[in-house]
This record gives C-alpha cells, sequence and structure tokens, in this order.
C-alpha cells in the first residue's frame, strides 16, 4: 500500500489515474434527453439537473462524496484466482478483464474503503456498474468479506452499495458460490452486532439482489432503480404478458414491502449518517463544520466491546 | 426407459431392430434370430458405454432434463421411512415444486427436502417443472428452522431449472426469500447435505444446497446460468449451448476438481434413466456416507465447518 492509495482524496487521485478524460464536454441524460455540462453533471453525482434521472455513478465519485471531506483509505482486498475456468466465449475472459481495467482505471468490480461519515468510523462497499456491469464473481465475494472483516474489526458499521447485472458467468459455479460467501461476510457483521445497511443502486439484479443486497438491516433504493430477481424481459418471455408500469422499480419494491426508503443520491450521505448513528446507539451528528478525519492513531471505537473472533478462525 | 435422446438414436436403433427380430422369432419359433438379436443387443451396450464415458457438457445437460430420470419423491419414497410431508410457508400459499418434510433415513429422524419436477403433463404444471415460488423457499427455511431446533439432520435433493422467473414471485420476494433461504442452510445448527441429482440451477438451488456435504450424481449438473441463458448473453445466440455448456465447466467432474462438490455418485450404465432404483440405491449410501463424515461434530462445528467449505472455494484452478 502507498500514499496515494492510503488516504489520498479521490480529487487529488484522479491526477496520477489513468482515467480517460470525457471525451465529450456535454452528456445526454438517458431519461429526458436533455445535455448536460459534463462539470454540473459531476457536481450533482451523476443526477440529471433537469428531471432528477439518476445515472451510474462509480464507486470512487460516491465515495468521495460520501465520506467527511471526501477522504478514505482503501481496504484490500485479497486477490481472487485469475480465470479458473479458462473460459472464453467470443472473447477470452482474460481479454474482456484487460479491457475493463483499461477502460475504467479499477482493478475489479468492487471497492471496499474506510473512513467517517460525520465523524462514524463506517466501512463501505461498493459496487461498479462500469466494470463488466458490476458482475459478481470472486472479487465481489472476497470484497464482501474483507469489508466484513474491516467492519467486525473497527467496531464499525457496514454499508454496501449494490449495482450489479447479475453473476460473473465466465467464473461458472465459482460466481454462483459467491451467493453463500457473501451471506458469509453478512453474518460476520449482524454475529458481532453491527449494522449493515444495502443502499440498492440501478440495477441491482440476479445473484446479488438474491443474496447480501437482500440481507440488509435497512434497505434504501436510489429512485427509479431496477431491482429484481429475474429481468423484466426474462418474465415477459415466461409469461408472455405486459408487466405493469414502474414493474420492479424502487418504488414499486417499496409499496411490496422490500424495501424501507427511496432516497435521493444527493441526501444519501444524511440518511445514512442518521440511520448508522441511530442504529448504533450515538447522539445525532454535529452538522455544519465537520470535525477533520481523525488520525489513524485516534480511531475512536464507537461502542464498547470484546474483540470479536470469526468462527472460522 | 422410454424416451431416448437425440444423440443415443444409433442405439435406439439397434435395440428397436433387436426387439423386432425377437417379436418375429415369437410369432414363428422356426426363425434362428437369438443369435442376431443377441449381437445387435450387445452392440448397443457397448456404444451406450462408449457413449455416456464420453458425454459432452451439453449431452449432460440433456441427460441431467431426462424426464425418466428419477426425481426427488422417487428418492424420497425408495431411500426414507414415515414420510410426514410438510405444507406450506404459513403466510402466503403452498408451494409444490419444493417438497419436504419429516422422515426417517435408516432408521434416523430427518428433515428432507426436494425440487420437484414432475413426471408428467399434469404433475409437470402441478410441481411448475420444478421452479419454486418464494413460498417455496420460505417453507424450506420454516423447515431448515425446525431441524434446527430438533437437531435433525437436513437432506437436500437438488433438482431445478432455477427459482421461477413471474410477476408475482418478483412482487412477492423471491430474491429476498432466496437469500433468506441460503442464510438458514448457513445458520443451520444441525447437519445439512445435499445431493445434486438433477438440475442445480443457479441461485434457485444454491438456496436448498448450501450445505457442510454437497454430492453430485455422475450426470448432474449444477451451474450460474443455463447454457441456453449463457449462449444468448455471451455468444448474442442461444443456438450455442453446446459451446456455453462446455465453458460453464457446469459438470459434476469439473465441480469436483474445482472444490465445490464433495463426491460424485456413479450412474449406471446409460444413466440413473436406465436405473432408477440402482442410481437411487447408490445415492442412498452417499448420503448415508456424507451424514457419518458429520457425526459427532457439535453444533458450532457444524456452522464452522460449513462456512470454512465455501470461504475456501475459489482457490482451485482447472488444468
Ligand atoms: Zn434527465
Amino acid at each position: 500500500m502507498n500514499w496515494i492509495t492510503d488516504y489520498v482524496p479521490p480529487k487529488i487521485k484522479s491526477f496520477f489515474q489513468r482515467r480517460e478524460m470525457p471525451e465529450n464536454l456535454w452528456h445526454k441524460c438517458d431519461s429526458c434527453g436533455q445535455m448536460l455540462f459534463h462539470r454540473d453533471l459531476a457536481e450533482a453525482l451523476n443526477v440529471c439537473t433537469s428531471c432528477g434521472h439518476h445515472m451510474a455513478i462509480t464507486p470512487r465519485e460516491r465515495f468521495h462524496a460520501l465520506f467527511d471531506h471526501g477522504a478514505f483509505s482503501e481496504v484490500q482486498v485479497p486477490e481472487a484466482l485469475a480465470d479458473p475456468l479458462h473460459f472464453r466465449d467470443e472473447k477470452r475472459y482474460t481479454d474482456r478483464m484487460k479491457d475493463a481495467r483499461r477502460k475504467t482505471g479499477e482493478n475489479e468490480a468492487m471497492l471496499v474503503a474506510k473512513g467517517t461519515i460525520y465523524g462514524l468510523q463506517t466501512v463501505c462497499a461498493g459496487q461498479d456498474f462500469s466494470f463488466m456491469g458490476g458482475s459478481m464473481g470472486m472479487h465481489v465475494g472476497n470484497a464482501l468479506l474483507a469489508a466484513a472483516d474491516a467492519a467486525v474489526e473497527a467496531r464499525a458499521p457496514l454499508v454496501v452499495f449494490a449495482a450489479a447485472g447479475g453473476a460473473r458467468m465466465q467464473e461458472g459455479i465459482l460466481s454462483l458460490m459467491q451467493m453463500p460467501r457473501s451471506t458469509i461476510a453478512v453474518a460476520q457483521v449482524k454475529d458481532a452486532g453491527l449494522p449493515f445497511v444495502v443502499v440498492l443502486t440501478n440495477p441491482t439484479t440476479g445473484g446479488v439482489t438474491a443474496s447480501y443486497a437482500m440481507l440488509g438491516d435497512v434497505h434504501i433504493a436510489e429512485p427509479d432503480a431496477l431491482i429484481c430477481f429475474a429481468g423484466p424481459r426474462v418474465i415477459e418471455q415466461t409469461i408472455r404478458e405486459t408487466l405493469p408500469e414502474g414493474f420492479q422499480r424502487s418504488e414499486y419494491l417499496l409499496d411490496h414491502g422490500m424495501i424501507d426508503r427511496v432516497v435521493k443520491r444527493g441526501e444519501m450521505r444524511e440518511e445514512l449518517g442518521r440511520i448508522l448513528r441511530l442504529l448504533m446507539g450515538l447522539p445525532p451528528a454535529v452538522h455544519g463544520e465537520l470535525p477533520p478525519p481523525p488520525p489513524e492513531s485516534a480511531k475512536a471505537a464507537p461502542v464498547k466491546a470484546e474483540k470479536p473472533t470469526r468462527e472460522d478462525g | 426407459m422410454r424416451n431416448y435422446l437425440d444423440f443415443e438414436k444409433g442405439i435406439a436403433e439397434l435395440q428397436g431392430k433387436a426387439e423386432e427380430l425377437r417379436a418375429m422369432a415369437r410369432q414363428n419359433p422356426n426363425l434362428k434370430v437369438e443369435a442376431e438379436a443377441d449381437q445387435l443387443e450387445s452392440r448397443a451396450a457397448e456404444m451406450l458405454r462408449d457413449l455416456y464415458h464420453g458425454l459432452s457438457a451439453w449431452q449432460k445437460c440433456q441427460v441431467a432434463r431426462h424426464p425418466d430420470r428419477p426425481h426427488a419423491l422417487d428418492f424420497i419414497r425408495a431411500l426414507f421411512t414415515e414420510y410426514t410431508p410438510l405444507a406450506g410457508d404459513r403466510n402466503f400459499a403452498e408451494d409444490h415444486a419444493i417438497v419436504g418434510g419429516l422422515a426417517r433415513f435408516r432408521d434416523r429422524p430427518v428433515v428432507v427436502m426436494g425440487n420437484e419436477k414432475g413426471h408428467d403433463t399434469q404433475t409437470r404444471l402441478e410441481r411448475n417443472f420444478g421452479m419454486a415460488r418464494p413460498e417455496g423457499y420460505r417453507k424450506a427455511i420454516r423447515l431448515m428452522q425446525m431441524a434446527d431446533r430438533f437437531q435433525l439432520p437436513v437432506i437436500t435433493l437438488i433438482d431445478t431449472p432455477g427459482a421461477y422467473p413471474g410477476k408475482g414471485a418478483e412482487e412477492r420476494g423471491q430474491a429476498e426469500a432466496i437469500a433468506r433461504s441460503t442464510e438458514a442452510c448457513l445458520a443451520l445448527r444441525a447437519p445439512i447435505v445435499s445431493v445434486v441429482i438433477g438440475e442445480g440451477g443457479s441461485g434457485g438451488a444454491v438456496a436448498l444446497a448450501t450445505a457442510n456435504r454437497i454430492a453430485m450424481l455422475e450426470h448432474a449438473v449444477y451451474s450460474v446460468i443455463s447454457p441456453e441463458g449463457c449462449a444468448s448473453i455471451l455468444w448474442k445466440n442461444a443456438e450455442k449451448m453446446k459451446e456455453a455448456a462446455q465453458a460453464l465447466r457446469l459438470t459434476a467432474q469439473d465441480l469436483k476438481a474445482l472444490g465445490v462438490v464433495d463426491r460424485v455418485i456413479e450412474e449406471p450404465l446409460g444413466g440413473a434413466q436406465r436405473d432408477r432404483s440402482l442410481a437411487i440405491a447408490r445415492t442412498g449410501d452417499a448420503i448415508a456416507a456424507m451424514l457419518s463424515e458429520l457425526d459427532g461434530q457439535s453444533a458450532s462445528d457444524l456452522k464452522a465447518g460449513r462456512r470454512r467449505k465455501f470461504l475456501q472455494m475459489g482457490t482451485k484452478a482447472l488444468a
């Protein structure tokens, strides 16, 4: 770990990374078609300033807006075996991975970070839809397990931002096995008596929804996100009828009792700050001037407890 | 055995001819065709042996879905006594795609559950082709929690194309039901052993198969997605299911090499559909062996061992 990956706000970090420059200074809203200036769109966290449509956002950008002062440290994720099945379709899996890495500047589809939200030490894991559709393979399982370890060690809550087109098919059965593996990660956080909050973003589908994304103490969704097990096209092919307006969208799931709240991206930091403090039995955050991020040595444990032991050793 | 698969055509023809010869001989005892019929039959047997020793991944998918294969209820009726089916999720409905209840396995009270596909048009419709709705998983959770309370071993028989992709299933929380079922498997303080007897279809299978020990029948398959689904997404062409089946490495043999399943149960020559009772008997022995491996383990050993098993997955690559 070097000083760049550790504790450098991403705005500075982006100078060091080979993130591609926006080819176009204007971005068209997927929903209303309005042309949006890239800087305004970034400022609004990729939410359309005209219609409020929530577009995809990378975990790095999200964390920058979420943690106090935009500062966080990355939690290292144990590296998974590369291509254990030697998978190739029209393209080799290893080539698809290279492309995704080049395109995103990220290593894999989930980023784990530690920082403070309104002064409360919090571990966050974010799925990156721009990296192979956020698909859940061994890395995502390892990332959630690393996030759970970090949360338990710091006695901190865990927040997961889910976003995935489904499983990483190129890892075959091993991608399916991330459903139980990620469920173990959730169990470790819950066994330690710590909050596990899920933020469902567009889209959250398949095995991701059917594992950790539906096991939160609290389920929050961004507006109009597609959240499902089977996608609408698969269902339409099966039942051969048109689905109702808004089917499988956040507000529909709210009506059907599957999620607790629908919250706009711009209000997520405050929302999470409040919920986590309530769950951790802490007094309300002091709004306005925020304290600087605590130095590494002075991290206060929010709840006094014995050091938890992992059952699997 | 009533149904031949398309790649078994050669065998069907040889066996058909042998059958014709024998029929002729029955009508006319002077015809000396016995030897010829025997020869045809032994050629068919040889062909069958060669064919089944070298089944491709896609052929195994077809065998795993064979309509004459023994299904969950066939296993339950043959291997368990005092089977007492229990119904309902106590909330919305009884889901006939997942069967289960109390039973005795070789003198030991257990909870047994399985995905049931049905065996003819009527029962297939009734069982929704083995595709469970949320109520099925919620019933499974209920049975697992009961097994936990009474320290009864749980035995699950996996045979499903996947969880049902329907409007109502989605509205009633298919994803949540599957997630909770997997969670219930992991929380069990009693042993749980699973056998993939046919098709292990994605999340709908793993929800019942997050077990201490997992076995697969020799020609069963277990996959994150159907070869057809994978082909239409990655190849953009559903006709490429042979390639997709190969690439997914979904056979019992590959899953054993990957450390995902613990044992492969040998099927009778030509597949379980050709000798159902032998396939079922061997499965019974495998279940007994898996349960005895777990004998004497404390509740926390069982839980920790199960977690460890899944945490270790992904450290072995295929050659
Ligand atoms: Zn818009």
